[in-house]
């Protein structure tokens, strides 16, 4: 496969390195907020902190889709999955969210529950084929890239008549989530974080295109700069940011442009406003309720919601106490000022959702950023 | 008084290798066990103490340290490019008995089968086994058969126990790893758990990629034979070289610096990688070697690794350094550093 190491070259990594140190002002600080987790993960595998000045300091947003869903309905699934006769089928990453009580999808598997993972809604439509005898249930999550691909299951099982298949929906809308992050007090009114611009989602930006963030860029005087999830992609972003922001200006620009238009994938755009609809609100962990944040199924499609043939109920559990997913999905905290980071909540023994997924902040800073607390703690003994 | 007339033996049909299956009563210990024993297994691993047919097999016994290892063998699917279960269970056994320096001696395997189990399937998992041992010239020399009702099993699991003989001045373990050492590769990295992954997830991927399982033996006598002072020999297995890395970490008191532009991968890999969300680094091998020795013995260690077939794309991946908390780093082609952590639970895709 080509264009993979295209993206990852060290010499031209070095070379925007170099540019942002002598485009950022050394009189200020630039905190940007990587918005996605796929962003997250790439600041973190590559180590894109050493290569910036101290003066820019990464937020990792809340573009984490296992992450931002709420406790309440990873238990609606885990009682889902013990339905007799059930097959629970989701992604890979969700099968290891715990509960309040340290249950999790892949224990109850082990007790005798039908969960199986599927790489996608296609594989899970393939299963509910296969086992008529059964109710297969897909628990459908993540943000505008995986929504499509759930709109063509529910309408392909409708054309089949399958009678024995359900969307278990929990797909969330990215611009309602950052439009909460800016409206939020912390960030408003009480500028506890700082937040001076943003890099703008790659995938989700291929669906849903470039012009719905030109509302933050109005509205809340912030530059967006859309890039891919490729470590150069996500320098590149940064140096366009810093510039934007040294030149007083606010716009979105789009550095992914080898894939995103400005008004994204229409067919996409099309399904999903056939087969969803807005929810009045939706809860999202860290978040709190978020109005129109999120998708339901259409009633035209109900018989293929999950939520009203298994007549799923609402439920509200908070979080541990200890845990600060809340806080660091915020960006008002950083995974290390969680007191049980890396002690109670690893990534074998995850207690927040931050702590599961690779693209969460703490498994991301724990399984890759430890390293710089390690150094700079070592820097201090040999000083 | 006597007829003197002989008592006919009775007639047994033969096994049906091609649409026979495996029967409870291949398991019970009657005749049926026998046949199958007699017809498929001891035809296939013939060897003179297997043909004494007594529980257990005696051997004429060493000077010296010995090894043993045990490996027990569930893989899904059973076949896939490049082997199956059978040569599976013979590489790795042999492979975890020369991480050791060792030379393999002998083998015993057992087997758990699941009633419905076609005999076709059951003889090429048995050939594949036999190919493997005489191959690597280690004979299996004694064996035991269950077999457990439909559903129990996955179709068919094989534990494997090997013996092995370390010559006299070898001293090869994991806690061995010094400060300085330098880290090798013999190979490419991930092919296996990559081959078997396409195959397991039916992604509709084409790709020539094949497992590459293999036995070590030889490989690792011709680097003893060079270099007898090797630090550590560790065949990365499950979870990769990653895992392994941080297991020899911990067992040495060491850290570790990986170079990413050092990593042997292959293109294939590399891709399939990128399509999952999966890093290579955790990715099972089955015929591929760690070893860890002084700087000083790294070049003529790497020169006798290219000139064996099984060594060819070895290389020379990172170094050892002393380090209180035991990190296994990595200087990425981005020139940044991070860490390379043990491999928490199974490696899951990633979702967007």
């Amino acid at each position: 496969m080509k264009y993979i190491d295209e993206f990852r070259d060290g010499a031209l990594a070095q070379k925007i390195s170099a540019n942002i140190a002598i485009e950022a002002n050394p009189a200020r600080s630039y905190h940007l907020m990587e918005f996605c987790g796929g962003h997250t993960h790439a600041i973190s595998r590559y180590g894109i902190v050493d290569l910036l000045p101290d003066n820019i300091h990464m937020i990792h947003g809340p573009g984490c889709p296992v992450c931002v869903l709420p406790i309440g309905r990873v238990e609606n699934a885990i009682q889902l999955a013990q339905t007799p006769d059930l097959i629970l089928c989701s992604y890979g990453d969700m099968l290891r969210i715990p509960t309040a009580t340290g249950m999790n999808l892949l224990k109850i598997k082990a007790q005798g529950a039908d969960v199986r993972m599927v790489y996608s809604s296609a594989d899970a439509l393939k299963i509910a084929q296969d086992n008529p005898e059964h109710q297969v249930v897909f628990l459908a999550i993540g943000f505008e890239t995986t929504t499509p691909p759930t709109a063509v299951a529910i309408k392909q099982a409708q054309a089949m008549g399958l009678r024995n298949f359900s969307v278990f929906c929990n797909h969330v809308l990215t611009p309602s989530a950052i439009s909460h992050i800016l409206q939020s007090p912390e960030v408003r009114q009480l500028g506890l974080v700082p937040l001076d611009g943003f890099i703008g989602p790659a995938h989700v930006s291929t669906v849903i295109g470039s012009q719905p963030y030109e509302y933050f860029t109005e509205e809340f005087q912030k530059p967006v700069v859309i890039a891919g999830f490729e470590p150069l992609d996500v320098m590149q972003a940064i140096l366009m940011l810093i510039r934007q922001l040294n030149e007083g200006r606010a716009e979105v620009e789009n550095e992914f442009s080898r894939a995103v238009l400005p008004t994204g994938n229409v067919k996409a755009q099309v399904l999903v406003a056939d087969v969803f609809e807005l929810r009045r609100t939706f809860e999202w962990r860290g978040l709190g309720l978020v109005p129109y944040s999120a998708l339901k199924i259409k009633s035209a499609y109900a018989e293929f919601d999950a939520e009203k043939r298994f007549q799923i109920t609402k439920l509200s559990i908070a979080d541990n106490k200890a845990c600060e997913c809340g806080a660091i999905l915020r960006g008002v905290k950083q995974p290390q000022d969680c007191k049980i980071f890396g002690t109670v909540c690893t990534p074998e023994n995850p207690i927040g959702s931050c702590m599961v997924s690779s693209e969460g902040a703490c498994a991301a800073h724990y399984n890759y950023g430890r390293l710089r607390d390690h150094n700079f703690s070592m820097k201090k003994i040999n000083a | 008084m006597h007829s003197g007339g002989k008592i006919k033996r009775s007639y047994t049909r033969s096994l049906d290798l091609k649409k026979g299956c495996i029967e409870m009563v291949h398991g019970s210990g009657g005749r049926a066990m026998t046949q199958l024993i007699d017809q498929l297994f001891l035809a296939a691993f013939d060897n003179e103490f297997l043909r004494q047919m007594n529980d257990q097999a005696c051997f004429p016994g060493f000077n010296g340290r010995m090894v043993i290892s045990t490996d027990s063998h569930v893989i899904t699917p059973l076949f896939f490019p490049g082997g199956n279960i059978g040569s599976l269970s013979v590489n790795g056994t042999i492979n975890d008995v020369v991480m050791s320096g060792a030379n393999p001696a002998y083998l015993a395997a057992s087997f758990i089968l699941e009633e419905g189990f076609p005999l076709v399937d059951l003889k090429r998992i048995v050939d594949a086994m036999a190919k493997a041992a005489q191959g690597a010239q280690v004979p299996i020399v004694t064996g035991d058969t269950k077999v457990v009702e439909r559903d129990s099993c996955d179709g068919v699991f094989i534990t494997t126990t090997g013996v092995g003989m370390v010559p006299e001045g070898i001293a090869i373990s994991s806690n061995n790893a010094r400060p300085g050492d330098k880290i090798l590769v013999s190979g490419t990295l991930g092919d296996h758990g990559i081959a078997i992954m396409l195959l397991r997830e039916n992604l509709a991927f084409h790709c020539t990629l094949e497992s590459d399982t293999a036995a070590l033996h030889d490989l690792v006598a011709n680097m003893v034979a060079a270099i007898p002072n090797i630090h550590v020999l560790r065949d990365p297995t499950r979870g990769g070289v990653a895992t392994a890395l941080n297991e020899i970490a911990h067992q040495s008191s060491v850290g570790m610096m990986l170079y990413e532009n050092q990593l042997p991968i292959l293109e294939p890999v590399n891709a399939a990688c990128e399509f999952l969300g999966l890093d290579p680094l955790y990715v099972a091998n089955e015929g591929k070697l760690i070893a860890i020795c002084a700087p000083e013995d790294a070049d003529k260690l790497l020169a006798t690794m290219h000139k064996h077939p099984l060594g060819e794309n070895a290389a020379i991946i990172g170094e050892v350094m002393e380090d209180m908390h035991c990190f296994v780093q990595m200087e990425t082609r981005f020139g940044s550093k991070r860490v390379v952590d043990w491999l928490s639970g199974e490696q899951l895709p990633r979702i967007c």
